[in-house]
């Protein structure tokens, strides 16, 4: 493929507000994730809740957006200056020539849940003030988002589950490369409801620790929840050395099961070969692996196995949901924005609540910090009904 | 900038439509519309247990694209896909919804994997034993055009065939209320970047101010307007036809997709 750049980007989880918090708490190791005290949850497990969110109000003319996941995104696109780097592509190259794709597994779906316990007792109507198309629906995050920057050119939500927003970097790749669009506003935005919370504790996969992933005594996932944009461009002529770009994207399918992975990583392993493939680059060249890592029994022995087959035993590697919790839809862009963090300050995030490794799975997970050159990475997500995808970022210039 | 591609096959399913090899005697104009329920066939494909699980969207994705690629004499396993609908699974999502406003909060384990908006791309990779890449997307009223879009440029960026899935169902009340889809409908396209002996048309498609194309009858134009997947009715009825034409499709509020039909 082309390259493209990731002319900016930003990220607001657990960790953090913007860029700064969150390579701060990268570099001091620290966890967003706390006991859940989200709504009126009765489960015994840890968040990666974001402060103040709640707080954020949506201008006037989008109060019909108006629900947590909207203010998540609103609170993220403030920070880092990302709202007017949108406002600034807008200007330059047109409104129309601007895509717009968002990842999210939920969308508004709390909006729903909440307007379900206000339901009329007679007639079973929801609630007057209950707006389906602007909140549930899960289109409304990139609606939002369009809207709030007048944004005219081809637009959807990606919604395949916690691959979602690793998957939008597919989609503006080719409506780039296709002509149809000059830039693209891509990212991810999921946020904590009711339906994330109990769906994962029925399935038996909710922690009730902070999630220890590729720990020998691993036993689920936190949930966390995040807002990730990054602005894809054309690269022009001279770029900074440590200017981000997006090389290569690997996508599969497992076909195997709707919410277990394939024992062997078979669907995973595809998805890092043909991003290896489509950046024209070999295994070695891969200085960090950001893990799915949602330290589930099966998902990390899964994955294990994939990186293991693809890169051998020593590529160093790790799982940032240990320090976000597991954003969901967002996930695979708040780790694009993880990864362009590592290339441009020479970081390798360690794993956090890992205390020993999981000796059956023959990879090398950091346990702790290391700053060195990064060139290349890559970053994995996946989703239930078996959705991988592989991005593949490396830095322009050599570190 | 205009994209181009072959259709070789079509699948379609709706109230009153069975599917494109009976209904294109009606889109043609050759039979009267006759409406009544959308008639689900039972997913055949999938595993037992799978297929007690599916729901009203598994179904209908999976209908709509096997007939289209049996049209087309592909293999499913070899096609990338585009999923594309404006919601997932309705009474699925109804049935969590009640669940969780409840005092007993504990939703099964089949209910939410279903809740996820590429439960039917799930379900279909396990039927079809496709392991390869699949767009699942949304864009409410907008979602047969994105999801068009998407499979035309994995088809011309990427140089391959590509199946696009389009797929809408009802919710129960009250959501019903709130989003009024009166019932299931779906419209798969086998798509491809060459001509082959197997091509339908050949579209090429562009973005345009211009409004989208309405049907004449008048049953018909209220299924394009009330299901999104429907929108994508002028092109199959152009198609039925047998006739060059130039239809424009609805898409988003801000722009269209006009689409050159030349039958091949």
């Amino acid at each position: 493929m082309n390259p493209l750049w990731l002319s900016h980007f930003t990220a607001t989880s657990s960790i953090g507000r913007g860029l700064d918090q969150t390579l701060a708490a990268l570099r001091q190791r620290r966890s967003g994730l706390a006991p859940c005290t989200f709504d009126t949850v009765d489960l015994a497990t840890f968040v990666g809740e974001v402060a103040g969110v709640d707080a954020v109000q949506l201008p006037a003319p989008l109060a019909d957006f108006d629900c947590r996941n909207n203010r998540l995104a609103l609170l993220g696109l403030m920070q880092d200056g990302f709202a007017e780097a949108v406002r600034a592509a807008s200007a330059k190259y047109g409104a129309q020539r601007i895509g717009v794709f968002i990842g999210t597994s939920t969308a508004g779906i709390l909006q729903t849940e909440l307007a379900f316990r206000r339901r009329d007792p007679v007639t079973g109507a929801l609630p007057a003030d209950f707006i389906y198309r602007s909140t549930h629906n899960i289109f409304s995050i990139a609606d939002f988002t369009r809207q709030y920057f007048g944004l005219t050119g081809p637009a959807a939500v990606v919604s395949s589950a916690c691959s979602s927003s690793a998957k939008v970097f597919s989609s503006a790749r080719r409506m780039m490369a296709a002509g149809l669009i000059d830039a693209a506003l891509v990212g991810g935005v999921d946020s904590l409801c009711l339906t994330t919370l109990y769906g994962f504790n029925s399935l038996g996969l909710l922690s009730a620790q902070p999630c220890r992933p590729f720990d020998a005594q691993r036993n689920g996932i936190s949930i966390g929840e995040a807002a990730a944009f990054a602005l894809l461009e054309r690269p022009p002529e001279h770029l900074a050395a440590a200017a981000v770009l997006l090389l290569g994207v690997g996508e599969s399918s497992d076909a195997y099961h709707m919410s277990s992975p394939h024992p062997d990583g078979l669907g995973a392993r595809m998805a890092m070969q043909d991003a290896l493939k489509m950046a024209g680059m070999q295994p070695a060249e891969i200085d960090y692996i950001n893990l799915h890592g949602t330290a589930t029994q099966s998902n990390d022995a899964a994955e294990a196995k994939a990186v293991a087959a693809v890169f051998g035993a020593t590529t160093p590697c790790s799982s940032t949901k240990g320090a976000t919790g597991h954003t969901l839809g967002a996930a695979g862009g708040m780790e694009a924005v993880i990864c362009a963090l590592a290339l441009q300050h020479g970081l390798l995030p360690a794993g956090l609540n890992t205390r020993q490794r999981d000796p059956t799975l023959n990879v090398d997970y950091l346990l702790d910090n290391r700053e060195q050159p990064v060139a290349c990475v890559l970053s994995n997500s996946f989703g239930f009904g078996g959705t991988n995808c592989s991005l593949i970022f490396g830095r322009a210039g050599k570190p | 900038m205009t994209l181009t591609a072959y259709i070789e096959g079509i699948g379609l399913c709706g109230p009153g439509l069975t599917d494109w090899t009976s209904a294109q005697a009606v889109l043609g104009g050759r039979q009267p519309y006759q409406p009544h329920p959308t008639i689900l066939p039972p997913p055949a494909l999938l595993p037992a247990a799978e297929r007690r699980r599916s729901g009203a969207i598994v179904k209908l994705t999976l209908a709509t694209g096997l007939e289209a690629i049996a049209a087309a004499g592909l293999d499913a396993a070899s096609l990338p896909s585009v999923f594309s609908a404006s919601g997932g699974d309705g009474a699925n999502c109804h049935a969590i919804c009640e669940m969780l406003a409840s005092a007993d909060r504990q939703i099964s384990p089949t209910r939410f994997h279903n809740s996820v908006h590429n439960t039917a791309a799930g379900y279909w990779s396990i039927a079809t034993g496709a392991m390869t890449a699949s767009s699942v997307l949304s864009a409410y009223d907008a979602s047969f055009g994105a999801g068009l879009l998407e499979a035309l440029t994995q088809v011309v960026v990427d140089n391959t065939r590509s199946v696009l899935l389009a797929c809408d169902t009802a919710y129960p009340e009250p959501l019903h209320h709130a989003r009024p889809i009166p019932d299931a409908f779906g419209i798969a396209l086998v798509l491809a970047p060459q001509r082959s002996a197997r091509a339908l048309a050949k579209i090429t498609v562009s973005l345009t101010d211009a409004s989208a194309d309405r049907l004449d009858d008048a049953a018909l134009e209220a299924l394009r307007s009330a299901i999104p997947a429907a929108r994508g009715l002028p092109l199959l009825r152009a198609i039925a036809l047998r006739q060059d034409q130039r239809v424009v499709l609805d898409y988003l509020d801000s722009t269209r997709l006009a689409v050159a039909i030349a039958l091949c």
